[in-house]
């Protein structure tokens, strides 16, 4: 499939950044004309990539995150949060609803399931010690428009 | 960001701004200081000034509500955006921390 456009952007594993990874990714959208409530999931589903990374992979100790869009001709955005933190021993076990590695941290252990919900496809590649990367795809554009 | 007022053991909290694991430190730093109070048994949180919010958000209004538990008490959220309702009603936390209308809100 011909890709219309494309960026990667890389930050700082900070939590200011998760704000501003949001609205990078809102402003990549906005050319496929995106209804508020998919742009409002792509907005909320990055948030939860990039939170995972800054505090899973990283452990907020700080680290690189990549971001990486693609706005594919048949009216797809594609997303990949990718960083090179500690990795996921158990990627299933992860994606369980209320699962977290945090309890006293009072995380939810919603992230990926949040991720699920608001995106068409989750796909997670992890390897411990070497680090994760989840790619989310989402119909931004309704075919014919 | 929040403001609040306080009417006998109501507290009625409203939160602006955006809701992820940056500003929930904040947030829930000053709910606790408000919860301090031991007069205060039920915290209702307007979220009408807070379009948005991510899982963090759902662990600070479950470590809110764990904590008015123990004496008693209660949580209840208000002006729930479409998104942060949608990330809300994923959790089923609205079981137990219900969502309500501006008549049940008033202290």
């Amino acid at each position: 499939m011909k890709t219309l456009n494309h960026m990667r952007l890389e930050f700082d594993a900070r939590p200011e950044n998760e704000s501003f990874a949001r609205v990078a990714v809102s402003a990549f959208a906005v050319p496929f004309n995106p209804t508020m409530d998919v742009l409002s999931d792509i907005r909320t589903a990055v948030s939860e990539a990039v939170t995972n990374a800054i505090v899973h992979a990283y452990r907020e100790m700080g680290g690189v995150i990549a971001l990486e869009a693609e706005l594919r001709e048949d009216g797809v955005l594609s997303l990949t949060v990718s960083d090179t933190g500690c990795g996921i021993p158990d990627i299933d076990q992860a994606m369980q609803p209320f699962y977290t590695t945090q309890p006293e941290k009072e995380r939810s252990g919603m992230g990926f399931s949040v991720m699920q919900s608001f995106m068409d496809t989750v796909q997670v590649e992890s390897e411990v010690g070497r680090g994760t990367s989840v790619r989310m795809e989402k119909l931004v554009r309704a075919r014919g428009n | 960001m929040l403001s609040h007022v306080r009417k006998q053991d109501v507290l009625l909290v409203r939160l602006t701004g955006e809701l992820d694991q940056c500003s929930a430190s904040g947030i829930r730093r000053d709910l606790d200081a408000l919860l301090s109070d031991p007069r205060v048994r039920h915290l209702v949180i307007d979220m009408e000034g807070m379009p948005f919010m991510d899982s963090s958000g759902l662990g600070v209004i479950l470590g809110r509500y764990r904590a008015l538990s123990l004496r008693g008490g209660t949580v209840s959220l208000m002006h729930l955006s479409p998104q942060v309702r949608r990330v809300y009603d994923l959790s089923g936390m609205a079981r137990i921390i219900p969502v309500i209308g501006e008549k049940e809100a008033q202290p």
